[in-house]
């Protein structure tokens, strides 16, 4: 088995996978942010205008649009064809690689959980009936 | 036939670029919780993963550097497995251990922390983390192979759980 580093040199050493790469890090960069996750989850309803986009945020508008550029670099925005507008709409593939990602996650854990959840409440009534029988 | 108890959602977020965070509460006493989580008499009745999975091998050295393997086969016919060690045991509060999917795959480091709400109340904090963006990004990549189709609404339910 190769080591964890013998993987990582192999990956820096290989350009074209490095991009692929590279792509998903600016992606979980770009979710790192609170209010860039607000924006996202305020265009999943559909798309709107930087004014509205700022509304929700105690903010000024070259802030706000440091943000949408950040977003926009990550693939994870659009902007729109009206021109005077140029409302700003999801770009949903960069989110669902990384959501199908940990919802692999959560389906795993969640079904054994759930699992979990009447196995415990079978030894808590096992430990009942022990006690009783004391 | 035991009675219900509570059950609660889990929810995963990616606070850095290195871990995965799983949460999750139950309705049982943390002691309890953790003998689950760590006594070979208790885990196979649930670490199945979805549907139609059975375990096949669960051994457990529970102290800081002993080994641990689990195994899986599936009613299709398929196997997985994987294995670590323990890096501290703390009962019934903190476990500590690294786990390996073999081969290829980057081993990681999981903090299991169980923490008592109340009496009867124990939330279970997982904190998965990769050794490297790198490594983190190679096991999105393969994840993704399996295609799960998500709505924009689930999609919103995620944001909502990373907010």
């Amino acid at each position: 088995m190769k080591s964890p580093n013998a993987r990582i040199r192999r990956l820096k050493g290989n350009g074209t996978r490095r991009g692929g790469n590279d792509r998903l890090s600016i992606t979980f960069a770009a979710l790192a942010d609170p209010t860039r996750r607000a924006i996202l989850a305020r265009l999943t309803s559909g798309e709107a205008t930087v004014k509205e986009l700022s509304e929700p945020f105690d903010m000024s508008g070259p802030a706000i649009s440091k943000h949408l550029r950040v977003l926009e670099q990550a693939g994870l925005i659009a902007q729109g064809r009206d021109a005077q507008w140029r409302p700003r709409r999801l770009e949903a593939t960069p989110l669902k690689e990384v959501a199908e990602w940990t919802e692999g996650y959560r389906r795993f854990w969640d079904a054994s959980y759930k699992r979990l959840d009447n196995y415990l409440q079978h030894l808590k009534e096992k430990e009942k009936s022990h006690a009783r029988r004391r | 036939m035991p009675a219900a108890g509570k059950v609660f959602p889990t929810t995963v977020t990616t606070p850095s670029d290195r871990e995965i965070v799983l949460t999750r509460s139950f309705d049982a006493p943390r002691r309890l919780v953790f003998d689950a989580f760590t006594k070979p008499e208790h885990i196979p009745h649930w670490l199945l993963g979805p549907e139609g999975w059975s375990m096949t091998l669960c051994e457990i050295d529970l102290r800081p550097g002993g080994a641990w393997r689990f195994a899986w086969r599936n009613s299709d016919g398929s196997e997985m497995a994987m294995n670590g060690v323990y890096r501290e045991v703390v009962p019934p509060e903190r476990l500590v251990n690294t786990e390996s999917w073999g081969g290829d795959w980057a081993s990681t480091t999981n903090t299991v922390t169980f923490s008592e709400e109340d009496d009867d109340t124990t939330t279970v904090t997982t904190i998965i983390l990769y050794p490297s963006k790198e490594a983190r990004d190679a096991a999105l990549k393969s994840g993704m192979k399996e295609g799960v189709n998500l709505s924009y609404n689930r999609l919103a339910d995620y944001l909502r759980t990373i907010r």
